[in-house]
């Protein structure tokens, strides 16, 4: 058998499993449990569109929580119906074309992403004139402004108020399948001629340009597929917790996946997937340190962000120390565990 | 719109933008010798609020000493933060510089929410700055007079520091090539050192103005100041001191002046800012006074 063969037939084998577990987690999952998955799926679609970016393009780029704010917004105005809408929109009537369209809900985290695609497109021209730390604060800036924008056009987007009661479109099936579909697609991608030259200008820019790689055609692809996926995980996300508000989508999301990224390993998406679910368990292993502690005699009382200074601590440790992550550069393949001579 | 008010708001925008600069020097030193946005910066800033507010309750400090000490312990605080979270990444991508800034910031002002609360405290503010004095018809707090004066005199020590002294001589060199200062036998490490701790204290004299001007201090206060700080640095041109406080001039005067002529701006005030960055950094990438950078690498 030869290795193509065996590695579809072994990508099969692996999807039925994970098929499997989600239909007994579905099954007789708690709600708990269900939710837990549902932000692990959506952390893996967020962190392997955005270690695209930062680990195989080799760009800081800080504004993908603007991606997920656009896709959020987007798909949520879209499976809304006007009832709905009317009964949100109440300082303001919703503008024309969003008040009438409805949408199925597939279509609506696809148009999510196509804007989100759309905004990643009309920025990355500034964006991509500069590099290093001024596109990281190029960047930045654009996930603020978005979420001023969120906060000002309130005829869009109802302001600070934010749209409630979408409808809990988002179940394991859409979760995983859409982080299924994102892996298989960027992993196709980075092994593709377009991931090799996006890698050649990570190394050596200057160097890639000798060769004949447009940095800047590149770049941009990288930049549109990751902000589309982004796009579409703010979407899931948007239809799992049911109300979405500006206060949703800050900087504080765009860490988090940093956090995610640099632990799996900066450059690796098998990496991406450990580091998103890590943090999707981590995150709630450590909720304890914020809750009250009963210690029989006396209680603790729980200290509010001591979660995010363990999570900064870690990212900081991770960073001056074990540079490489969990991952470092490096793969899970099949021909890793297989072949002696893996390619 | 009446002259009187106009030329209020022009007040408010020089003190305003003069606070910026004074963020923004520590800024542009810091990114002049390490090529480093100092994420945390910002957030020096508001420790040095909290030192203050803390020496003047606890200590029961006066003003004229508890502000000092609030500088001091901030400028220790910024060499500490070079040296636990930068210098070991002296020789590691530029990435994992920024990402280590990123996360020292979100530390720092997670550090504060613990120990300190997010509950916003009040800032004393001393009296000899409340008093309100007339001035061509217009009721004036004499803070706003002073802060525009502070950056100023703060501004040309910092001039008289950087080119009158030995100490001066070697920040501008090890601007410009580490290796060679080394050469010059010059303890690199100790000029860095002396940058984060000029940089933090003036960011420090920013965050106790701004407190006053603004007296609610809450952990995350220094977050939208040390953003545009930043802008206002690279605006002025990045690495040039005299153009981090200009360009902290101009961005605060644009702030106030585009929401006092067009009020329906007043909502978009927050993002101003960035488009000024995107519009100087397509246009002009080195800043108003800046020379082209150089890529130290």
């Amino acid at each position: 058998m030869d290795r193509q063969k065996r590695n579809l037939l072994l990508n099969g084998v692996g999807l039925i499993l994970l098929g499997g577990v989600l239909f007994l987690f579905s099954r007789y999952g708690s709600d708990y449990h269900i939710r837990i998955l549902n932000n692990m799926a959506i952390f893996i679609t967020l962190a392997v569109s955005y270690n695209l970016i930062n680990g195989i393009c080799g760009i800081l780029h800080l504004g993908p929580n603007a991606f997920v704010a656009i896709g959020a917004y987007t798909a949520a105005l879209l499976t809304m119906s006007p009832m709905e809408k009317q009964l949100n929109f109440i300082i303001q009537p919703l503008i024309w074309p969003f008040s009438a369209v409805q949408a199925p809900f597939l279509l609506s985290l696809l148009a999510g992403g196509v804007m989100a695609t759309v905004f990643a497109f009309l920025i990355s021209f500034p964006v991509f004139r500069v590099r290093g730390d001024y596109l990281a604060i190029v960047t930045l800036g654009f996930g603020e402004v978005i979420r001023v924008l969120c906060n000002a056009l309130q005829g869009v987007t109802n302001g600070p108020l934010g749209l409630k009661g979408l409808s809990p479109f988002t179940n394991l099936w859409w979760s995983w399948g859409v982080a299924v579909v994102t892996v298989l697609l960027i992993t196709r991608l980075i092994n593709s001629s377009y991931g090799l030259a996006m890698k050649a200008i990570r190394d050596d820019e200057t160097a890639a340009r000798a060769m004949g790689v447009d940095p800047f055609r590149h770049l941009l692809l990288a930049f549109l597929i990751s902000a589309f996926f982004s796009g579409v995980a703010g979407g899931l996300l948007a239809h799992l917790i049911t109300t979405i508000s500006p206060s949703l989508f800050t900087f504080f999301l765009t860490f988090n996946l940093l956090i995610m990224i640099v632990v799996g390993g900066l450059g690796s998406t098998t990496g991406a997937v450990l580091g998103a679910m890590l943090f999707a368990w981590g995150g709630e292993a450590l909720r304890i340190v914020e809750s009250p502690m009963n210690l029989g005699l006396f209680t603790i009382p729980g200290i509010p962000g001591m979660r995010m200074v363990i999570f900064s601590v870690i990212l900081m440790v991770v960073i001056i120390f074990v540079r490489r992550g969990i991952m470092g550069q490096k793969e899970l393949s099949w021909g890793w565990i297989f072949d002696r001579n893996p390619r | 719109m009446t002259s009187t008010i106009l030329l209020q708001q022009l007040i408010n925008g020089i003190s305003l933008g003069s606070l910026y600069g004074l963020v923004a020097i520590g800024y542009t030193m810091v990114y002049g010798i390490l090529r480093l946005i100092n994420f945390a910066h910002g957030d020096l800033l508001m420790f040095a609020a909290y030192i203050a507010i803390y020496a003047a309750a606890l200590l029961a400090l006066p003003w004229y000493l508890s502000f000092p000490l609030a500088v001091i312990a901030t400028g220790l605080l910024g060499i500490l933060l070079d040296r636990a979270a930068y210098k070991p990444l002296r020789n590691a991508p530029r990435i994992s510089l920024l990402i280590s800034a990123i996360g020292a910031s979100f530390l720092l002002e997670n550090l504060a929410l613990v120990f300190i609360g997010g509950v916003p405290k009040a800032f004393p503010r001393p009296e000899i700055f409340d008093r309100v004095i007339p001035i061509l018809g217009l009721r004036i707090q004499v803070l706003t007079l002073y802060t525009p004066v502070v950056t100023l005199v703060l501004l040309f020590g910092l001039l008289y520091i950087v080119f009158h002294t030995k100490v001066g001589k070697a920040m501008r060199a090890a601007s410009k090539d580490f290796e060679t200062t080394r050469l010059m036998g010059i303890n690199l490490d100790r000029i860095i050192s002396i940058t984060f701790l000029l940089g933090s204290m003036l960011a420090a004299a920013g965050g106790i103005m701004w407190a006053m001007k603004y007296p609610q201090v809450n952990p995350f206060m220094g977050v939208f100041p040390g953003l545009k700080a930043f802008i206002a640095a690279v605006l002025g041109g990045i690495g040039n001191i005299v153009g981090a406080v200009l360009g902290g001039f101009l961005l605060g005067l644009g702030e106030i002046l585009i929401v006092a002529l067009v009020p329906e701006m007043a909502q978009y005030r927050d993002a101003f800012a960035f488009v000024i960055l995107i519009l100087v950094l397509l246009f002009r990438p080195t800043g108003i006074m800046g020379e082209p950078i150089i890529d130290k690498s």
